[in-house]
């Protein structure tokens, strides 16, 4: 086992040269191997030859680290092993694995840093350093930033070969045939007499063999599986009904509970009387947790009702009680004093405006918005003296045990935690109240499973949206080009806000404040990208894109207001200042696909924009008609650079699910505070797309560059400003605020 | 209280302002209907309800009067409706937390209408939502299993 273990670290530098180069713990990382959690537990049949694979009487299992939550990981990661391993993805089961320093994210942990444009002294970015640290303290079991396949590529695919090696060395064991002689196919080493002996049986031999360390990966032109449509693991689940998402799981002798929290976020509660509430049919407690209560009941409807029966003393949210105070708050950072980071400043924008007989400027604005994944946030929670139990759908395994740990007293180890399928998140399982609250109650009631499931309403009223943004541009134009860009971005630190929910304090500038803008790859021959930070108003979490998500829209409406007043074509005027080949071609795919000819006329427009996030060059043009019904969106051309297309099936909707959630948002939906109370409580205020404006979608991946990277959240940028500038071709109105229906209406 | 359920006749004990949604997920345990939003605009918790498309948070259980039939019902693994074969097919989820009620709500249609048009899907179909943005799928597994059905 030993050995094992002395593998499990080598694994983890393969292919992550990175890890050396961690800016503070590369030397903790490296000192101190992880122990393979695979190890624990172990039935005497059984033989753990990565953290990725298990193999046992039952046949092949794969350890997927990265959670599920409808964007196909588990598909994703088992293939990548498979590929390698010689196991067809019907043969094998996945399995998410228990939380384990083991699982560590590398790619996440370095968002930015490996991704951005080279030479811009970005390991400079002490946040990078800070929350890399943070994250590889709590063990790095993230799943989130579109690094599903980043990290996975290549550590998945080694896995998967060390393993299938390992086998055939078992093989020749038990055989006496050279492992050279031996071949795999389906799950089974085959033998030159043309018999062959499946995996399951060879686990107890292999437990005992060093595995090879330096095998080479398969050239992908002998991919069996990557870059070819697959089915998903789960999609005859997921037609059937016959899938268990956390909300749907159910535990012997468990209570349905749901919670009561201040509707003014994160404002205390004072007192309550739930008297009447526990005389209601089924209810069992009214429990009091941090901020509010759990209603604790033998029904989830019970729960939901007996709710709305309790009587609250709540005190204020802790933060500005009106909306027009946090825009306010935004707008008085614009100094000099609140400047988070200045990475890119080229030329002289000064200078250039010095010139310019034609200084031009907008402001734009970008509101909070609510995660709303359809399943609502749930959790079961199990406290017994010497341990708890954990279900849930979560992207955060790790920092729960932390969390409910410090709750109970109990060590992280004493707290097992099962990560179930989720019905989306967007980021919203990145945060783990819910297991906090579920674990208070818990608490109060000792042996007993609580299910905690949120009411909708509770859901969206205490999400931690995505971040409230402001930008402000100046610029200039000359001789029919751009020649000036300054924009400055204002807004509160997500990162910030998010990591102190975990204990955590990240120094440093935060890059989500100019993801997105300050390294797009346009050469405007003036151009400085100023990031402010605003202080903390309303609590926020990572939503899709993160930064970018706002501040794409920022960059290419900015952009866009120049390329105007040049009198340039948006998508001619884009392709002359591209000065990275992969970002050019994506922008002459759309061009193509979408037969760009400049205006479409008789109340139609286009737009174009470009955002690279998430190292995913990503070209949007969208086609609207203005109608007596309002704007209708006809379509949509979107080109990403991803280096390879893993599940041309898996990647062509998740690129139109982004581009769906990118519109839909900005047509519709957003997130004020009246007295710290949000606005918004359910989907009849908070709709997004609905199936009768959702246009014709074409998607094109394209494989130039040389990283293979995610697809979740890199389409979501681009909707909102080609959208904004197909809206601008076909009314002449600029809309430089989102959601763009307080201007024009949609059909 | 007596009803109807994919064949089965169940008993329950419950209020009947109970809707008909929290009966069958945790008194019945059948959980392939969805809680999404508990006020009829997201569409997750659809069934049928003598063949007609019904949103079971709306439906309080003492005014149910017809044979329930859940998306377990319509369909199994092991043999799968044309619409399910379809999604399948499409490969149309990705979380798939709304998919039962869109593949009741699209079952329903394909009933009454066994050639739609686009027109006619996006009437039905535009009350389920998918946060996921799954609905060109949608229609495109809708159209198949149309022809499908029109083959039998």
């Amino acid at each position: 086992m030993g050995r094992l273990k002395t593998f499990t670290r080598r694994a983890f530098l393969i292919g992550s040269t990175a890890v050396a180069g961690g800016v503070a713990f590369g030397a903790y990382a490296v000192g101190k191997p992880h122990a393979n959690p695979l190890l624990d537990g172990l039935g005497d049949n059984e033989a753990a030859l990565t953290p990725y694979v298990r193999i046992d009487g039952d046949g092949v299992t794969l350890i997927t680290p990265r959670a599920d939550k409808g964007q196909g990981a588990y598909s994703v990661q088992a293939a990548l092993i498979a590929e390698e391993l010689d196991v067809e993805l019907d043969q094998i089961k996945v399995d998410p694995g228990p939380p384990a320093p083991a699982y560590w994210n590398r790619a996440f942990a370095e968002e930015g840093a490996a991704f951005m444009a080279p030479g811009d002294g970005i390991a400079n970015w002490m946040t990078h350093g800070a929350l890399s640290a943070a994250i590889k303290t709590m063990g790095m079991q993230v799943t989130g930033g579109s690094t599903t396949v980043p990290d996975g590529f290549v550590k998945l695919r080694q896995a998967g070969a060390a393993a299938r090696e390992t086998l055939k060395l078992a093989a020749a064991q038990k055989t006496g045939v050279a492992a050279g002689e031996l071949k795999t196919q389906a799950g089974q080493v085959m033998l030159p007499d043309g018999t062959s002996i499946p995996y399951s049986d060879l686990a107890t031999i292999a437990a005992d063999i060093e595995p090879p360390q330096d095998t080479a990966l398969r050239d992908p032109s002998e991919w069996r599986l990557i870059g070819k449509p697959m089915q998903r693991v789960d999609i005859v689940p997921k037609s059937t009904g016959t899938l268990n998402y956390g909300v749907d799981y159910k535990i012997d002798g468990m209570v349905h509970a749901t919670i009561v929290l201040n509707p003014a976020q994160i404002g205390p509660m004072n007192s309550f009387d739930a008297s009447e509430a526990l005389k209601m049919r089924g209810i069992k407690a009214v429990v009091p947790v941090t901020g509010g209560v759990g209603v604790v009941a033998n029904n989830t409807w019970r729960a939901f009702q007996a709710a709305r029966a309790i009587e609250f003393d709540w005190g204020p949210a802790p933060f500005p009680a009106a909306m027009e105070d946090h825009w306010q708050a935004l707008a008085e950072s614009f100094n000099d004093d609140a400047i988070d980071s200045r990475k890119r400043d080229d030329g002289n924008v000064e200078h250039a405006f010095a010139e310019t007989a034609g200084l031009i400027s907008a402001e734009f604005r970008a509101p909070y918005l609510a995660h709303a994944p359809l399943e609502p946030i749930s959790a079961i929670v199990r406290i017994d003296e010497d341990g708890a139990e954990i279900w849930t759908g979560t992207q955060i395994p790790r920092f729960i045990q932390n969390n409910v740990g410090k709750i109970t007293g109990l060590d992280p180890d004493q707290v097992k935690v099962h990560v179930l399928y989720m019905g989306g998140s967007f980021g919203h399982r990145l945060e783990d109240e819910v297991v906090k609250q579920a674990t208070e109650i818990a608490m109060q009631m000792k042996g007993t499973p609580v299910k905690l499931t949120y009411s909708r309403e509770e859901d969206m009223v205490h999400d931690f949206p995505r971040q409230i943004a402001m930008a402000r541009m100046r610029g200039s134009v000359r001789d029919g080009k751009v020649e000036a860009y300054d924009l400055g971005i204002s807004m509160p630190s997500v990162v910030a806000s998010q990591m102190a929910r975990q204990g955590l304090s990240v120094p440093g500038p935060d890059s989500m404040i100019v993801a997105g803008a300050w390294d797009q790859p346009f050469a405007i021959p003036n151009l400085r990208v100023t990031g402010y930070r605003a202080p903390e108003l309303a609590p926020i979490s990572s939503w899709r894109a993160v930064g970018a998500s706002s501040n794409g829209f920022f960059y290419n409406a900015g952009l866009d207001e120049l390329i105007h007043a040049a009198g340039a074509d948006p998508l001619e005027e884009r392709l002359r200042l591209c000065n990275i080949p992969e970002a050019r071609k994506a922008l002459e795919a759309v061009a193509e696909m979408s037969g760009w000819d400049g205006v479409l006329g008789d109340g139609r427009g286009r737009g174009v924009a470009l955002t690279q996030s998430f190292g995913v060059h990503c070209a949007e043009v969208i086609e609207v008609t203005n109608t007596d019904a309002g704007i209708k969106i006809d379509k949509a051309y979107v080109a990403a650079e991803v280096g390879t297309v893993i599940d041309p099936v898996n990647f062509d909707n998740l690129v139109k699910g982004g581009v769906i959630f990118g519109l839909g948002h900005a047509m519709n939906c957003e997130i004020t505070y009246t007295d710290g109370i949000a606005d918004q409580d359910n989907f009849h205020v908070f709709e997004g797309m609905r199936m009768h404006q959702c246009p014709v979608i074409e998607v094109r991946g394209l494989e130039n560059g040389s990283r293979t990277l995610g697809i979740g959240e890199p389409p979501v940028p681009p909707a909102a400003p080609a959208l904004a500038a197909a809206i601008f071709a076909a009314t002449g109105i600029r809309l430089r605020e989102m959601p763009f229906h307080k201007f024009v209406d949609f059909a | 209280m007596k009803i109807s359920v994919n064949g089965q006749t169940r008993d329950v004990d419950v209020e009947p302002d109970m809707p008909l949604l929290w009966v069958l997920r945790d008194e019945l345990g059948i959980t392939g209907v969805k809680y999404g939003c508990g006020i009829a605009q997201c569409g997750a918790c659809t069934v049928h309800v003598d063949g007609l498309a019904v949103r079971s948070c709306q439906l309080r259980v003492g005014d149910l009067d017809g044979e329930v039939t859940t998306i377990e019902g319509l369909g199994t693994p092991d043999a799968l409706h044309a619409v399910q074969a379809a999604w399948i097919e499409h490969q149309v989820a990705q979380c798939g937390y709304c998919q039962s009620g869109q593949i009741m709500a699209a079952a329903a249609l394909l009933d009454t209408n066994d050639n739609p048009s686009d027109d006619d899907i996006d009437a039905v179909m535009s009350a389920n939502l998918c946060r996921c943005g799954t609905y060109p799928r949608i229609r495109e597994a809708i159209k198949s299993a149309a022809t499908s059905l029109r083959s039998v």
